[in-house]
């Protein structure tokens, strides 16, 4: 059986895309195999950020519709074999799904993969609630700053009650807190909440801290998931997140100011 | 009180359970010209007070010294007095069955604290306690909650509300009872949603949206910066909300 993953938020633009395909690509790097599944039916951008966007032939809804099998939707990545993706929808809207549908399309990537990424939109109406309810994992991307952390909040009271194990009266749902666009420059500044606040706040384990970083615009941009560029920060702190959430033991990083050196260290301090 | 079939169309009522308090008249003598006497007696006290009152009778203690009273000629005097009597207990199969020949209604004893100081010897009337007569299928419901209830979250407990994980901004927590929070408390927390002035707030860090006891609210505006990250309970006294140091 696989394993399905929500990665989810509440608030737009927190991350969500860029994390799933991360997450995703991590995980088939690493040799599990992988599906990710965009469900922002209407506002498809996971085809973008994996590159892959010229080759959608069938989407998420045709399988649904039974215009497809999952065969032909899936799109297997170019850079890593391990990993497929279903693309979503641009000219439908989200009543286009239905939890028969998404049940269906679940049941069947289970017997072939691994683990299945949910790329869930933002919001909390039903393609939101749709990418969680078969969750077993969820991956809580939440910005440093309040409303970014009311959102999360709000989510995570959603997956507890509202998720097919809730209702079921199975093992809850596993929740993580991925914390991104962290600048640690400005939480010193006091311009951003700290990890310490929001994990005060949502009481969540912390899964890992992704530093804001040039590299992920620029990974955006280029189709490419910022965690194949090993060099930038961004890159490293998915590439720790996936090993962690894999169960190895990697200490976080990422949280405290870069250091400035011994006698910044021992002269300079404010 | 009687109730007729039900018409067949949208629902016209429901059942709900409620406990009530209600005075009880612990009878200790069988003298009912004794009885009418110190009835009148504290009648004359406060009129107002037990005019058209409720009343339930208490006939447990005559019958633990096996004396007898007619309940018929006993619910008339009482009905003179203009008590309304709401039920009997603690009576003999016979006088329950008197008692529903008069359509009253017979309580058990069961969950109700039945007089300790009671003296055998003394023939005078017992005034008319306030008791809380709780039917028997009712229990209060204390709810214990050990996950941190999220923005959007409502919880509602028909008696206590245990949380001991934190409750966010923008959940709202209820209870009929007192709230207990045993994390930051960031959300609304109302204790005594049914109007029970005596329920209380306790939490180990205030940070509350709005607190409130039996509908008398503060908003986190109104709360001193004093209060903030140590435990402290909220009572109501005199309609204002007090916050104190635990």
């Amino acid at each position: 059986m696989a394993r399905i993953i929500v990665v989810t938020s509440g608030k737009g633009g927190v991350g969500k895309t860029t994390t799933s395909a991360a997450i995703a690509m991590g995980l088939a790097k690493r040799g599990h195999k992988t599906a990710v599944i965009d469900f922002d039916v209407g506002l498809r951008n996971l085809d973008l950020i994996m590159g892959c966007e010229r080759r959608v032939v069938y989407d998420l809804v045709n399988v649904i519709n039974n215009e497809a099998t999952l065969n032909q939707a899936l799109i297997k990545d170019k850079r890593c074999d391990q990993l497929y993706i279903l693309p979503a929808s641009q000219t439908r809207d989200k009543d286009a799904l239905s939890t028969e549908g998404v049940g269906k399309i679940l049941e069947g990537l289970s017997k072939d993969f691994k683990y299945i990424v949910c790329d869930s939109p933002a919001g909390i109406e039903r393609g939101a609630t749709l990418a969680m309810y078969f969750a077993d994992d969820a991956f809580v991307v939440t910005n440093p700053e309040v409303s970014s952390v009311r959102d999360s909040d709000r989510m995570l009271g959603i997956l507890s009650s509202k998720s097919r194990r809730a209702e079921k009266g199975e093992e809850p749902i596993k929740e993580y807190l991925l914390l991104s666009r962290y600048s640690p420059d400005r939480v010193k500044l006091g311009e951003m909440l700290s990890v310490e606040d929001v994990q005060e706040i949502l009481s969540l384990h912390l899964l890992g801290v992704i530093p804001e970083s040039k590299s992920v615009l620029n990974a955006s941009n280029s189709g490419t998931p910022v965690i194949l560029d090993e060099q930038s920060d961004a890159g490293q702190a998915y590439a720790d997140i996936v090993a962690r959430y894999l169960g190895e033991d990697k200490p976080h990083r990422f949280i405290e100011e870069e250091k400035k050196g011994l006698f910044g260290k021992l002269f300079g301090g404010k | 009180m009687s109730i007729s079939p039900p018409p067949l169309q949208k629902v016209a009522l429901e059942f709900k359970s409620t406990s009530l308090t209600v005075p009880v008249l612990l009878l200790a003598s069988t003298d009912l010209t004794h009885i009418q006497h110190q009835l009148q007696e504290k009648v004359a006290q406060a009129p107002e007070f037990f005019k058209h009152s409720p009343l339930l009778i208490d006939l447990k203690k005559l019958n633990d010294q096996e004396l007898d009273i007619e309940v018929p000629a006993l619910v008339a005097l009482i009905r003179e007095l203009e008590f309304l009597p709401i039920g009997i207990r603690g009576g003999t199969e016979k006088q329950n069955y008197a008692a529903l020949a008069l359509n009253l209604p017979v309580h058990s004893m069961h969950g109700t604290n039945a007089p300790i100081n009671n003296n055998p010897t003394t023939k005078t009337l017992a005034v008319p306690e306030v008791h809380n007569e709780q039917l028997p299928e009712q229990s209060v419901e204390n709810k214990l909650i050990t996950q941190p209830v999220r923005s959007g979250q409502r919880v509602y407990a028909k008696g206590d509300l245990i949380v001991t994980a934190t409750v966010s901004a923008g959940a709202e927590i209820m209870a009929e009872g007192n709230i207990h929070v045993y994390g930051t408390l960031r959300g609304r927390a109302l204790a005594g949603v049914l109007g029970d002035t005596e329920s209380r707030i306790f939490c180990s860090d205030l940070q509350a949206e709005l607190i409130s006891i039996a509908g008398i609210y503060q908003l986190s505006d109104d709360l001193d910066a004093e209060i903030a990250h140590k435990p402290v309970q909220v009572s109501l006294e005199n309609q204002t909300l007090i916050i104190k140091d635990i």
